[in-house]
């Protein structure tokens, strides 16, 4: 099912409006050839109505749909020629599992013996040949789910959309099934297109991660490049977790510092005079007893006591109450810790210049016309 | 005894009254009809003997089957385009198509028949208003035969063939049909592979429920029928009041029962076929 190199999508300008409330506000994504892209965003931002544009079930209010440079806006779902895979999976309850992936093929006008073989193929490829014979009904959720990608894949389509297709299935089998989907992105070297709101599982999985919000496409990116360098405080906040800080921003000699109470911290990149916001990942900040430790050698260092901290077993997450830069969030491994997290407890914190990023508010990007 | 059982047993006596009710008023008289089939007017199988002998008990019967048949037929072609319909439509769209269908459910049968007699009558609407047109030069027959018959009955059962359809193809989850799109079908492909299949256990319950219905009519028949054309329960009533040919009446009346019981019993078994489409669950 390898078969000629997988094809290039584009969307120029993609908008789409339900009366007065615009649900995609003129996206523009480039998917390459053989990319694994995943549209990450929060319930209701838009998402699958991005894929149901691409994938020609709705029709948008405005902008181009290109694959490999030819315009596909107008064309009806049946010929486009892309594979999907529905939230909730979409099985056809009526056909046993080997007839659901036979669907395609069959509705292709494939001879009978040229069908037989792909299908067994796809069902091979997914493990359930065994099971060809069942009603989806007698599946488990993990089993419909690769029934649901052996029809999507057995026509060798140019591309694969996937609608939330772990989002059912428990935390276990999610992880199990995304190195499979990620071993078969490997192996048919075809362009995936993924929905989620999973972030972990966008990260695990991607190529490319494009983030959205109320129907913006915020960012897009690797996803080391969107995690380490976020745009945006949404972004920041939305792919991981992060601490934000607010200061007045000026220039320094290794890249900008921000002024905060008495506090000055410093990070890298630059920014212009005036109010500017920081992100800093709670994993990269130290954190040491006030009383009987070496001193921190890190760029900043702030002194505050523990407010609230919790067990996670990879580590503690520790809420530090500062007097000048307020709670600061700090994931602590477990294993070793330099400190036994209590309440009440002073410390002092230190991160280095180049863990904290300058991103923006999120109000530069308000939704627009967003009603609900 | 469990408490699960002690449960069911209240249930019981909660539905004791109904069922000694049913009891006294329904199965006693069906009995006694069975009875005076097999006694009237000399003891013995001599009421059904007449199934294989007379010409006229034959008749009845392939009349009654004949117009059931189309009926059901017709009913159920009509019933499912208008079911589509309004499963395709919207919320709002969907209350007002059910209203529309179940109106003619509150007016009287009587109303009904007698209203398409003026329509289709050889002075009714439908005749003047085709000969001025032109298209016809002699008043067509529509009324007081089979036609006219089948006509009323159609009218009458469409509700009835569209609420098990209705609710089969509710059942369909809209994603399905997409699926089938997206996966290269045509509109049309998509309904005759998904959508049909996944709408036949209500087409079935559908159809049993018309054709039952069908074979029991007695109004309809005898007013749009014109005293012609006989369908059962016409027939029975001739027999028991005009002609005081009582073991006849009744026998016929039996084997109306038996059908309509061997019908259910054997579309049961179909409808529930539902299970194993998966729809049901
Ligand atoms: N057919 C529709 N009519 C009106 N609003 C819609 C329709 N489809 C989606 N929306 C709205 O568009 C927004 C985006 O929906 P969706 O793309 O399904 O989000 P997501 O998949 O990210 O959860 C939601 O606010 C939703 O209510
Ligand atoms: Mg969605």
């Amino acid at each position: 099912m390898s078969g000629p190199a997988g094809h290039a999508l584009s969307l120029q300008g993609v908008a789409k409006r339900y009366g007065d409330f615009t649900a995609v506000q003129g996206a523009t994504l480039e998917v390459a050839s053989g990319e694994f892209l995943t549209l990450l965003g929060p319930s209701g931002s838009g998402k699958t109505t991005i894929l149901m544009m691409i994938a020609g079930f709705v029709e948008p209010s405005a902008g181009r749909i290109l694959l490999d440079g030819r315009d596909i806006t107008a064309l009806p779902p049946e010929r486009r020629d892309f594979g999907m895979v529905f939230q909730g999976y979409a099985l056809f309850p009526h056909m046993t599992v080997a007839e659901n992936v036979a669907f395609p093929l069959r509705v292709r006008r494939m001879a009978r013996a040229e069908r037989d073989a792909k299908v067994r193929a796809a069902l091979d490829l997914v493990q359930l040949d065994r099971f060809a014979d069942r009603r989806p009904s007698q599946l488990s959720g993990g089993q419909q789910q690769r029934v649901a990608l052996a029809r999507a894949l057995v026509f060798d389509p140019a591309l694969l959309l996937l609608d939330e297709p772990l989002s059912a299935l428990d935390k276990k089998l999610r992880a199990e099934l995304q190195e499979e989907l990620k071993a078969l992105h490997r192996r048919i070297g075809r362009s995936f297109i993924n929905v989620t709101h999973d972030q972990e599982e966008a990260l695990s999985l991607s190529d490319r991660i494009a983030i959205l919000n109320h129907g913006h496409v915020m960012q897009v990116g690797s996803p080391e490049a969107l995690y380490e360098r976020p745009a945006t405080r949404f972004v920041a906040d939305f792919l991981g977790k992060s601490n934000f800080i607010e200061g007045e921003a000026e220039p320094d000699a290794g890249g900008m510092a921000l002024r905060r109470g008495r506090a000055r911290v410093v990070a890298r990149g630059t920014a212009p005079a005036g109010r500017a916001l920081l992100s800093l990942r709670p994993e990269k900040i130290v954190l040491l007893p006030a009383e009987g430790a070496p001193a921190l050698a890190e760029d900043n260092v702030v002194e505050g006591r523990i407010a609230a901290w919790s067990y996670l077993g990879t580590g503690f997450a520790v809420t530090v109450e500062t007097p000048d830069l307020g709670a600061i969030r700090v994931h602590l491994p477990a294993w070793r810790s330099p400190v036994a997290p209590a309440e009440g407890l002073a410390v002092r914190l230190g991160w280095s210049r180049d863990a904290a990023v300058v991103v923006a508010e999120d109000a530069a990007m308000a939704p627009q016309g967003h009603a609900a | 005894m469990s408490p699960k059982g002690r449960h069911a047993a209240g249930w019981w006596a909660l539905i004791l009254p109904a069922f000694l009710l049913m009891t006294a008023f329904y199965v006693a008289p069906i009995l006694q009809v069975l009875a005076i089939s097999v006694t009237e007017p000399s003891p013995g199988l001599g009421n059904y003997e007449r199934l294989f002998t007379s010409e006229s008990v034959q008749r009845v019967i392939g009349t009654t089957l004949r117009i059931g048949v189309v009926t059901t037929a017709v009913a159920l072609l009509l019933g499912y385009v208008l079911a589509y319909r309004i499963a395709l439509a919207g919320p709002r769209a969907q209350r007002w198509w059910l209203l529309a269908v179940l109106v003619p459910l509150w007016i009287s049968v009587l109303v009904r028949a007698f209203a398409w007699v003026t329509l289709l009558r050889r002075q009714g609407l439908v005749n003047e208003g085709l000969l001025a047109a032109g298209v016809i030069d002699q008043p067509l027959s529509l009324v007081w035969n089979e036609f006219g018959i089948i006509i009323g009955m159609v009218h009458y059962m469409v509700p009835y063939a569209v609420l098990p359809m209705l609710s089969a193809m509710r059942e369909i989850d809209p994603r399905v049909l997409a699926a089938a799109r997206g996966l290269g079908a045509s509109r049309t492909g998509a309904f005759l592979r998904v959508f049909l299949p996944l709408s036949l256990p209500g087409v079935i319950a559908a159809g049993v429920l018309v054709f039952i219905f069908s074979l029991g009519f007695y109004i309809t028949p005898a007013i749009l029928g014109g005293g012609k054309t006989l369908m059962v329960a016409e027939w029975i009533k001739l027999q028991i009041l005009d002609l005081i040919r009582w073991g006849l009446g009744a026998m016929m009346a039996t084997v109306l029962v038996v059908a309509i019981l061997a019908t259910l019993a054997v579309f049961s078994r179909l409808v529930n076929l539902r299970r194993l489409f998966g729809a049901g669950g």
